[in-house]
């Protein structure tokens, strides 16, 4: 079998093209730039006094919701666009791999940016004596987090050639899996429907499954609300792109 | 080594490819021809399994392209129409690129790269960005693509589409050479180019095959086929055209030119005269020699690729009167 080769081969050529454009740096400068910016002064990192990242993970999902469907927007509408889709999938490869090899790419891009996020760490570590096991599980979660959203923002690349309604469509899907967890949105909710209701629905928001990653707790569960998520639209991505050509 | 059976493509209502069957041999160059929009991209994108078929099957030295893709598309080396390839890439890396997914490792790998760089003259451009090339160059590059794994099988759609003379004859030059090792079907529709490259083509039409035969066979269809164009000095009209007139195979003739006692006359055998059709020039060159005329040119038609693609594709046109 010659699938991992294969996976490989398209994501290196993948995560490399991210490189060959100046996109992926002013990505990366505007990431860490924003991430700090929330973790300091929105987040109050100092005027919370205690030596945790809790102000640089609250804002991970805000932050994301807009960074990562501009990373993934172009996986597929760019492949269809220039019409390259048609050669890489005349290659030895099956839709799947391609789909999964471009995730993986992606999704390491999105580890790389999250990685140099370091400093904020040594910060912290210097300042006091954090929970680092806290601060690894918020790690772990940050990046399942970028990889679902990355998973949605593949399936609406798939959907359109047209990589600003890609990113649009993206950024509501992700806003949707948000804001069905989010406090403001759920209190208002739980006015007028049952607790049963409304707790059903947050179950379906990242938010609710990111926090235990945030108090760091790895819940079997939150993983496989993640997996589930990514899974699915992966696997929808591979229904999109087979029908584009079923005609 | 390539067999198609009864394809059949259909996109909504449209029937884009309809009901195609055809076989290509090893050391066959196929030429598919067609008017813009026929299908002929679309059965291509079949035979490469980038299309599922609605109906029929394709199978690529004895692989079935719907059951066993990879197998059959590790045979096949394609150049798509318009000559894809990822722009921000370096030629170079985008043919290890190709190359690694094909397959090729480490010495096999550099070996092949530096073998379609010799074949496609690429060596000038090989650490430039594809978007900084030239259209003739962008297109080389993916055909080197396509001949990287040195496949068995090669499709290329419009494999001259945008290139100079020069170009354009280095890769009819190159498919010729290529088709005596594998089995090559690619589309055009510069006729020249089916009558250079070509031992069979195809005329698809509305997704359908309207034609199938090799360039010599599908010219003899023409309607000019077998006509003879003849000049003669020391005449004038009306004796020629009487003279013509008793030559049993001849059907009708047209006088092209007349003056200063030199006519030129194209002479159609008629339908009925089988096998004296050959022998209408020679007649024609008797009866010249009989009544001590000059002959300045005498030669009979092979037919014209172009009369039969059009009278094929676009029947309710009288065009074929209308060149003449």
């Amino acid at each position: 079998m010659r699938t991992w080769p294969v996976i490989g081969t398209i994501a290196k050529r993948e995560l490399a093209a991210y490189f060959e454009s100046p996109v992926a740096y002013v990505f990366l400068v505007v990431f860490l730039l924003l991430s700090g910016f929330f973790t300091f002064s929105l987040g109050g990192f100092f005027e919370l006094g205690e030596a945790s990242l809790t102000s640089f993970f609250t804002w991970m999902p805000w932050l994301f919701l807009f960074l990562v469907p501009a990373v993934g927007m172009r996986l597929w509408s760019e492949e269809r666009r220039l019409g390259t889709i048609e050669l890489l999938l005349t290659m030895p490869v099956s839709t799947w791999q391609a789909i999964v090899a471009k995730f993986l790419a992606s999704w390491a891009f999105l580890a790389i940016a999250l990685a140099l996020t370091f400093p904020v760490v040594i910060t912290v570590n210097w300042l006091g004596d954090p929970d680092n096991g806290v601060i690894i599980a918020g790690y772990v979660g940050s990046l399942l987090l970028a990889g679902t959203f990355l998973s949605i923002a593949s399936l609406t690349s798939a959907l359109t050639r047209n990589q600003v309604i890609a990113f649009i469509l993206a950024l509501m899907l992700c806003l949707l899996l948000i804001l069905v967890g989010f406090a403001p949105v759920t209190t208002m909710l739980s006015r007028f429907a049952d607790i049963w209701l409304v707790d059903t629905v947050a179950s379906f928001s990242v938010l609710t499954h990111f926090e235990g990653f945030q108090k760091g707790v790895l819940d079997t569960r939150d993983l496989l609300f993640f997996f589930s998520v990514i899974v699915f639209s992966l696997f929808t991505t591979g229904v999109v792109l087979r029908s584009h050509r079923a005609g | 080594m390539i067999k198609v059976e009864n394809l059949s493509k259909t996109f909504g209502s449209k029937r884009a490819v309809d009901d195609v069957s055809f076989e290509v041999r090893k050391g066959e160059v196929l030429g598919f021809i067609g008017p813009n929009g026929s299908g002929k991209s679309t059965t291509m994108r079949m035979i490469t399994g980038f299309y599922p078929p609605s109906a029929g099957k394709v199978s690529v030295c004895g692989f079935d392209v719907s059951e066993n893709p990879i197998a059959a598309k590790e045979k096949i080396g394609y150049l798509p129409e318009s000559a894809p390839s990822y722009q921000e890439m370096t030629v170079l890396s985008f043919l290890n690129f190709a190359a690694e997914m094909r397959g090729l490792r480490g010495d096999e790998r550099r070996k092949a790269v530096r073998r379609v760089v010799e074949t496609c003259h690429l060596d000038a451009v090989l650490g430039q960005t594809i978007d900084t090339l030239s259209k003739g160059f962008k297109h080389r590059t993916c055909l080197a693509q396509s001949i990287i794994h040195d496949p068995e099988v090669l499709v290329l759609d419009e494999p001259t589409d945008g290139l100079d003379p020069n170009q354009k004859h280095e890769v009819r030059t190159l498919i010729r050479r290529m088709g005596e090792t594998k089995a090559i079907i690619f589309s055009t529709h510069i006729l020249e180019e089916v009558e250079a490259m070509c031992s069979r083509a195809i005329i698809i039409d509305q997704g359908k095959v309207v034609a199938n035969g090799t360039p010599d066979e599908l010219k003899a269809r023409s309607e000019r086929a077998g006509a003879v164009l003849v000049t003669l000095h020391g005449t004038n009209v009306e004796t020629v055209k009487e003279r013509l007139s008793g030559i049993a195979a001849l059907g009708h003739a047209d006088v092209l030119q007349a003056q200063d006692g030199r006519v030129t006359v194209e002479a159609f055998p008629s339908a009925d005269a089988g096998a004296e059709r050959e022998a209408l020039a020679g007649r024609i060159a008797e009866m010249a020699i009989r009544e001590n005329w000059k002959i300045e040119q005498l030669k009979t038609e092979e037919g014209r690729l172009e009369e039969v693609f059009r009278s094929i594709t676009m029947p309710d046109t009288d065009i074929i009167k209308g060149v003449a």
